[in-house]
């Protein structure tokens, strides 16, 4: 067991020797690593980023019913026995009056309200439905839309929809992005191990005649296509942080002008090890492929 | 120890380096193994320490029967063997004591441990004074004395030479077989190819003489 510990961290060792021993290949592989992973990496935070977005402003799924503007108040309380029969869950009337004074109160709407020779908004019922799933919605929506007197019906969650259809575009998009630049990434890997096994040709020769194992000879290849890959996820971690870092205020002040608050939220330490992880199993995938290739053509 | 019966190798395309080859060489023999060039000596030996394998015949070392040998039992049964290249194969990329260290890494033993023999290796053959220098800096007897203790420091029950003194001086080679000879007196058995007819003289060692692939009488 000892023994067996002690021939891995010498591997490691080995790798980390002939990774500074050639410190200009090794920041260009490096380079070229994190470049490939950054890609994936900021589109992933930016879709997180974006869901998030999205998951704040649709928790509440709305049903916006606008009366006509005739409808008497007769006709409006018709419309609330029909609506206590047939939904399930809260809802509320706004008259015409409220929502004129709720403008009113509104920045600058004051002079354009007092300037109206009359109301022009309608008798509404904003309603909050406990089934909010979107199938369910567009049924009560069209039920809704056939009452009288009612003369819009209003699904506010119609761009959720839309907004989730994009998500999962966007994914897919990233996925497949990310299978590229995993496929890149694999390439260089078996590229750079394919040249560390030429040079190392005689050590190789010199140790097989003296009684190592493939084991013995394929592991320190193994350990600097890790090391190599991993090394590689931290610099992209790295860029992608760098770049949200000089985002973070202009997507502040964008937020600001659209009158919300919304911070980016930056990878947290699991994401940051996920990405040096995922690097280090395409180095050794890419390791792997090469090393077996390349060992056959020493023999 | 080493048990050969009608021994041959057969390379592909057809060229026959060893045929029909038998001998028996007993734990703590010294023997030579001479012939022109071409005569398959090279060939033997690389047999003996398993680089090559046979293509008719059996050939038995240390109980193994290399000839029906899983490619994977092959790096445990070189472990036994200490092999001298008459182009010593040393690395030069890294110190005499690093060379040495080589088989003791691959056996896997604690570095503590491994380089007090790697020392005591180095001792052995005399360049002690110098396991800091680089391969390149030694001259060629030393070069050779290098890969002896790179051979022996694994304390194989088998040293097995491919020409050690090809390229060097009397002197250095003298020397180098005086090293072979003190190997040989604590036991461990000696093979050594090599056309240099005046050792046998001076050794009064067993001789396997070969004739185009053949032992000769």
């Amino acid at each position: 067991m000892s023994a067996w510990l002690s021939q891995h961290r010498a591997a490691l060792a080995s790798a980390f020797r002939r990774l500074w021993a050639t410190p200009l290949n090794t920041l260009l592989s490096l380079l070229v690593i994190g470049i490939a992973l950054t890609l994936p990496g900021f589109g992933y935070v930016a879709l997180d980023n974006l869901r998030d977005l999205g998951n704040g402003a649709s928790s509440v799924q709305q049903i916006s019913l606008f009366m006509n503007l005739d409808a008497s108040k007769k006709e409006v309380g018709e419309i609330e026995n029909r609506l206590k029969q047939a939904t399930t869950g809260n809802w509320r009337f706004v008259p015409k009056e409220e929502a004129l004074k709720r403008m009113q109160a509104s920045e600058g709407m004051a002079e354009i309200v007092a300037s109206l020779p009359r109301n022009p908004l309608p008798d509404a019922f904003i309603i909050e439905p406990t089934n909010s799933e979107p199938e369910a919605l567009e049924i009560l929506r069209k039920e809704i839309a056939g009452w009288p007197k009612v003369a819009h019906v209003q699904l506010d969650s119609a761009w959720v929809k839309r907004f989730d259809a994009f998500l999962k575009l966007a994914k897919l998009a990233l996925w497949m992005l990310a299978g590229i630049f995993a496929a890149g990434l694999v390439a260089v890997t078996f590229n750079t191990i394919r040249l560390q096994v030429m040079a190392q040709a005689a050590e190789i020769e010199v140790a097989r005649m003296i009684g190592a194992t493939d084991a013995f000879i394929r592991r320190p290849f193994y350990y600097y296509g890790a090391l190599q890959g991993a090394l590689g996820g931290l610099l992209a971690a790295g860029l992608v942080l760098g770049a949200l870092h000089l985002l973070a205020e202009p997507v502040g002040d964008l937020a600001a002008l659209y009158g919300g608050s919304f911070g980016l939220r930056l990878p947290g330490v699991v994401e940051i090890v996920a990405l040096a992880a995922s690097g280090a199993f395409l180095g050794w995938l890419g390791a792997q492929l090469s090393v077996s290739l390349s060992l056959r053509k020493l023999d | 120890m080493i048990v050969a019966s009608n021994l041959g190798k057969r390379y592909p395309g057809g060229y026959e380096a060893v045929r029909d080859v038998s001998f028996a060489i007993d734990a703590g023999q010294m023997v030579f193994i001479t012939g022109h060039s071409g005569a398959g000596k090279t060939t033997l030996i690389k047999l003996i320490a398993s680089i090559e394998r046979p293509t008719a015949g059996s050939l038995v070392v240390n109980g193994q029967n290399l000839s029906a040998l899983r490619r994977s039992a092959i790096p445990y049964v070189r472990r036994h063997l200490g092999m001298v290249f008459q182009d010593q194969k040393l690395l030069f990329d890294r110190s005499a004591l690093d060379n040495v260290l080589l088989p003791l890494q691959i056996a896997g033993l604690p570095r503590r441990e491994a380089i007090r023999r790697a020392s005591a290796a180095l001792d052995k053959v005399g360049l002690l004074a110098r396991e800091k220098a680089r391969p390149i800096a030694l001259s060629g007897g030393e070069q050779q004395r290098l890969a002896i203790a790179r051979a022996v420091v694994n304390r194989p029950t088998i040293l097995i030479a491919d020409e050690p003194t090809g390229n060097l001086d009397a002197e250095s080679a003298s020397e180098i077989l005086e090293l072979f000879a003190d190997f040989n007196r604590v036991g461990v058995t000696v093979v050594v190819a090599t056309h240099d007819q005046s050792w046998i003289e001076r050794y009064h060692a067993n001789v396997l003489r070969l004739d185009h692939g053949r032992l000769a009488a």
